[in-house]
């Protein structure tokens, strides 16, 4: 059966564009959740949509309108987090509300606009996915991959501790802005598969799926990975073979079932964990309970 | 190059208009271990943050190596201790990932981690004897055992210079004692220490020079037993603004004979 899905072209662009999401959102998700943003690619979908909604106005590609606005959102959510104040955190707030309401106006008022692109947008039409659409994916997963594996090391100095990377000598603004901007990348990539709503669920929860299970970074990323891919193409299967399924929802709610899982079997896993260390050595409860 | 690993002149940092340091002279030669004391809020912590401009100047200029902090270059030499574990988030961290990060100045980007990077972060998981945890995540230790995860941190960079704020708060003796024996060899590499402390309790034999700092200014500086360097060149002066004055807090056990 999946044999003969595999010929039909509608559903091998599907299958591409949900692999290069599941492998690129909890790739770049890792690094957001470490250093608490977890949030971030939530801002940065919110703000893309005003970018869909210009693509529709000026008749461009709505996917290009979407990476030039949500890399400009994402350096304005940087800009406003470095400088620190609480004020931010209001500021961050307007800047969200700003994209959603303006890309549903935009979206009113352009040529081509209705309410089921709006939707389609929102929460996601891996379906409807056409080959250039395709190539626009690939081409922002591969700068993801590469933006991981040349600055992985530096990205996780200063994620762990923005301090030392600081008195390491790092290029700590690039750095923070390239996180950002890479979350922006991925969120455009992940629009039309998972949609803008939702976009931030692939970066989050495959992350919080497979730390319950690990102990290292490097494996939290791997196994995340592997997770994002596992949901991605299990919401698209399901959502295939019944067709009143939500591709978008579908994904989300299986990678959330896979940490349900996962949180059952690390409690078994970290009980085991505990008794192995010797009692002089306990274990930091806090930490235990927030994870 | 200059060798003086840091210089400060008449350094003050403010925060919200409000004056914490409040000019501070401060030369640290190679091979001093130097300890800053004071009280809750001196301004200590502020001022080892200023050395290595994490926290930027209102006023004055210091120097790391000759050069200010924002053209710096050779931040390798520079093993910095923060104060505690601020790990970034949920996501785990091994001992040894954590440890192996303090290679980061070192390492080109691009490049795998090399025999060197490996071998290095290997002896400083021994030096803090962590070797056995390198492989647990570094949340699941105690707090004595995070604290010794940073000071190898530092040590797997091998630097010329380690800068440490409050090392020995909140830690238990042993760690305190392997903190004390660690330094000592570090001194007999000819190692440079700047650090934070409330009070010395074990490192009290190794420290070669204490400041002592109150309300943001330099209230006491102790002359080191042994001037070598650059210190030693004649018309070098360590400050002593008030050299009159009683001595304050932990440095009165320092002055009576200790040195």
């Amino acid at each position: 059966m999946i044999v003969d899905l595999l010929q039909e072209r509608l559903f091998q662009l599907a299958l591409i564009a949900a692999l290069l999401v599941g492998l690129c959102a909890p790739a770049v998700g890792t690094f957001i959740v470490q250093r608490r943003l977890a949030l971030l690619g939530d801002g940065i979908g919110h703000v893309a949509l005003t970018g869909v909604a210009l693509g529709f106005l000026t008749g461009t590609a709505p996917v290009l309108t979407a990476v030039i606005v949500s890399l400009a959102g994402a350096v304005a959510i940087e800009l406003v987090r470095a400088r620190g104040r609480t004020s931010g955190d209001v500021a961050l707030a307007l800047l969200f509300y700003g994209g959603i309401a303006g890309g549903v106006m935009l979206m009113g008022v352009a040529p081509g606009g209705s309410n089921a692109k709006l939707n389609s947008y929102l929460f996601g039409a891996i379906a409807s996915v056409t080959p250039e659409d395709i190539w626009v994916i690939a081409g922002l997963a591969v700068a993801v991959i590469a933006v991981v594996l040349i600055f992985g090391r530096e990205l996780f100095v200063l994620c762990q501790d923005e301090e030392m990377a600081r008195a390491s000598g790092l290029p700590v603004r690039f750095l923070s802005l390239l996180i950002a901007v890479t979350a922006a990348l991925t969120v455009v990539i992940a629009m039309r598969v998972v949609g803008l709503l939702l976009v931030s669920a692939l970066m989050v929860i495959p992350v919080a799926t497979s730390q319950q299970l690990t102990r290292g970074f490097r494996t939290t990323m791997g196994l995340a990975m592997l997770f994002g891919v596992l949901a991605s193409v299990g919401g698209l299967l399901a959502s295939t073979y019944s067709p009143k399924v939500p591709p978008g929802a579908a994904i989300v709610l299986l990678a959330l079932a896979g940490f349900v899982l996962a949180l059952g079997i690390g409690r078994f896993v970290r009980r085991g964990r505990t008794q192995e260390s010797t009692v002089s050595e306990r274990p930091q409860m806090r930490v235990e309970e927030v994870a | 190059m200059s060798e003086t690993a840091f210089a400060m002149t008449d350094g003050r940092v403010s925060f919200d208009g409000k004056p914490v340091l409040r000019g501070v002279d401060l030369t640290v030669c190679p091979g001093e271990v130097v300890a800053l004391l004071g009280s809750n809020g001196s301004g200590k912590s502020t001022l080892v943050r200023a050395l290595l401009g994490l926290t930027p100047l209102s006023g004055g200029t210091t120097l790391v190596y000759g050069s200010p902090p924002g053209r710096f270059r050779d931040w390798w030499r520079i093993g910095y201790v923060p104060q505690r574990l601020s790990v970034g988030g949920g996501v785990p961290a091994t001992v040894r990932e954590v440890v192996a990060s303090g290679r980061i100045a070192r390492q080109r980007r691009l490049r795998r981690t090399s025999q060197a990077d490996r071998a290095a972060v290997a002896r400083a998981l021994e030096a803090v004897r962590l070797a056995d945890r390198a492989n647990d995540p570094v949340q699941s230790l105690s707090g004595g055992q995070q604290q010794r995860v940073l000071i190898a941190r530092a040590l797997a960079g091998e630097p010329d210079t380690y800068v440490m704020d409050e090392p020995t708060a909140g830690v238990d003796a042993e760690t305190q004692q392997l903190l004390a024996d660690t330094l000592s060899g570090l001194v007999l590499d000819g190692k440079t220490v700047v650090l934070v402390a409330h009070e010395l309790g074990p490192l009290e034999p190794v420290i070669t020079r204490g400041v002592v700092i109150r309300e943001g200014r330099v209230a006491h500086d102790g002359r080191p037993p042994r001037p070598e360097g650059e210190c030693a060149r004649p018309g070098h002066e360590h400050q002593h603004p008030h050299a009159d004055a009683p001595p304050v807090g932990p440095l009165a056990g320092l002055q009576e004979g200790s040195l």
